[in-house]
């Protein structure tokens, strides 16, 4: 007897090919409002059209966006010898991503008719994790600042610490501390936008340190992380927690500023504190 | 020379430097006399996971500032086991301010997990809190020691630690983030923390090695005998760093922290 007709059966279709006939990312959604956004409409600016949460951007592609002009410094400075175990390979991978040798892109740029000492961190780059070299090009952009009489605009996006470089990595917290503390000493602007996101030793050191200190809407920005507070309290967290809007409510964030608003907001505040017109 | 005295892992360091075996307040009562406890950050709290106030070592008058993990399970519950608040940076950051006002050296004595991951102190900036600790320290026109006397935990640290010199005892730890944490982050495996211990370079000689600390502290039996070694030290360092000025302490401070 043949209870089941086998001929009329649906035939089963591998669920992979039928993924690739579709593109991939065509829709894609906003991790704060999970609003779907068609790709095509997210612009270079890769803001989110209902909430303005801006989506994590690459160093180039961030100062393309926002300084009319960038020379690049130290794009060469590298970390020499990785000894820590597959280290070597993880730096590799992370160059060849982003068109960077470390973490941060640094360089004199010009945003609209300011000249300034730019930093931008990229959390593509091993998540902007603050290497002993991360640390060296954010002191060198300093000292240039310091010699050349300029503000440092600094972008942190950060997951913290470089986890392969140990106690070093620690340590540089202080040694960018060092270089924060003598540009301020030079009665020179220091100001940071805080990018999703930032959060551990790069939080707890000079994202935090400067004179004026603003953030993306919606980035993340916290100094222990989410699931680290839920173990030790054992309860939930608002989804709001560690959230820029939390931040300023809190008194941490000077102001939230979206990023089609940050050159002309960054160019006002370089004149408000003294700097070339 | 040593020859019965066994090397121990890095993972054994880990234990020992988590056994408690000295508290704060012993370290301070061995260290300096007529301690005078000043409490609170003057704006919201006073934190009891850091003890702070002034004595004399060997007659001159130093601001001493130290992490406490408590003895009793109550007392630990209060001092998060030596994980300070934002409130209790902020009560370093003005006693270390005062100190600089008089021309006090510190000293600051060191154990903590880190800094006490919870929401308030979120809410509260602990982040902030320790970029502010690391600044303010790293601008003091007096000399500043630090000493890790158990664990040194990450940021939470390094707060207490932008030191001109910083030591540690022979039995404590001083690393980027606790071993389970890394086997966690590396393995997805916390159990794998004697690995990772090995790994991280946590230990005094490895720190010494690496010029991260200047001092490794020799563990004695008798806890009189290590007071009275580490307060000879003390004196003897304070006394070449006082031969210096605020601007040369600054200087000093900075260069060291920039050779990383």
């Amino acid at each position: 007897m043949k209870l089941f007709n086998k001929e009329h059966a649906i035939p089963q279709v591998d669920s992979k090919t039928i993924n690739d006939k579709i593109p991939d990312g065509l829709w894609i959604e906003c991790p704060i409002c999970h609003n779907a956004i068609y790709r095509s409409s997210l612009t270079a600016l890769k803001v989110c059209p209902e909430c303005n949460y801006g989506f994590r951007l690459k160093a180039h592609d961030r100062v393309k966006l926002l300084a009319s002009s960038f020379t690049e410094i130290d794009h060469d400075l590298a970390l020499a010898n990785p000894t820590f175990p597959g280290y070597a390979q993880k730096l590799e991978k992370a160059k060849a991503l982003t068109d960077l040798h470390e973490s941060v892109l640094t360089g004199i740029a010009t945003i609209k008719d300011a000249k300034v000492a730019l930093g931008v961190m990229d959390s593509s780059f091993i998540m902007g994790s603050l290497g002993s070299m991360t640390g060296e090009k954010i002191v060198r952009l300093f000292e240039v600042a310091l010699k050349e009489k300029l503000p440092v605009i600094l972008f942190t996006a950060s997951g913290g610490a470089r986890m392969q470089e140990g106690i070093k990595s620690l340590m540089q917290m202080a040694k960018v501390s060092a270089a924060v503390a003598k540009h301020a000493q030079a009665g020179l602007f220091y100001m940071t936008v805080l990018t999703d996101p930032t959060t551990g030793g790069v939080m707890a050191s000079f994202a935090m340190q400067a004179d004026v200190i603003i953030a993306e809407p919606h980035a993340l920005i916290g100094f222990a992380g989410r699931r680290v507070i839920e173990q030790t309290l054992h309860e939930k967290l608002p989804a709001d927690f560690q959230r820029a809007e939390m931040l300023q409510t809190c008194g941490f964030l000077d102001a939230i500023v979206a990023r089609q608003d940050l050159p002309n907001v960054i160019n006002m505040l370089v004149k408000q504190h003294g700097g070339q017109a | 020379m040593n020859i019965f005295k066994r090397e121990l892992t890095a993972a054994q360091t880990v234990k020992l430097a988590r056994e408690d075996r000295y508290t704060a307040r012993q370290l301070i009562d061995g260290l300096v006399t007529d301690f005078f406890e000043l409490h609170g950050d003057r704006q919201s709290y006073d934190d009891p996971a850091i003890i702070g106030g002034i004595g004399f070592l060997d007659g001159t008058p130093v601001t001493v500032i130290a992490i406490d993990k408590g003895v009793e399970f109550a007392e630990k519950v209060q001092k998060h086991n030596g994980s300070p608040l934002p409130s209790g940076y902020r009560k370093a950051q003005r006693l270390m301010a005062q100190a600089a006002k008089f021309n006090r050296p510190i000293i600051t004595l060191i154990n903590t997990p880190g800094a006490y991951p919870g929401k308030e102190a979120e809410e509260m900036g602990q982040g902030q809190a320790i970029a502010e600790s690391i600044l303010q320290s790293m601008q003091l026109t007096v000399p500043v020691i630090a000493i890790v006397y158990g664990e040194g935990g990450s940021g939470g640290a390094l707060a207490l630690a932008t030191a001109n010199e910083v030591w540690m005892f022979e039995h404590a730890t001083y690393s980027v983030l606790s071993p389970e944490g890394f086997a966690a982050i590396l393995w997805k495996d916390a159990s794998r923390s004697d690995e990772a211990a090995e790994l991280l370079g946590l230990t005094p000689k490895d720190l010494l090695a690496n010029e991260v600390i200047e001092k490794v502290i020799p563990d004695q039996k008798r806890f009189d005998r290590l007071a009275s070694a580490l307060r000879a030290e003390l004196t003897a360092t304070l006394t070449k760093y006082q031969a210096l000025d605020g601007e040369a302490l600054v200087a000093h401070r900075m260069a060291r922290f920039s050779k990383f």
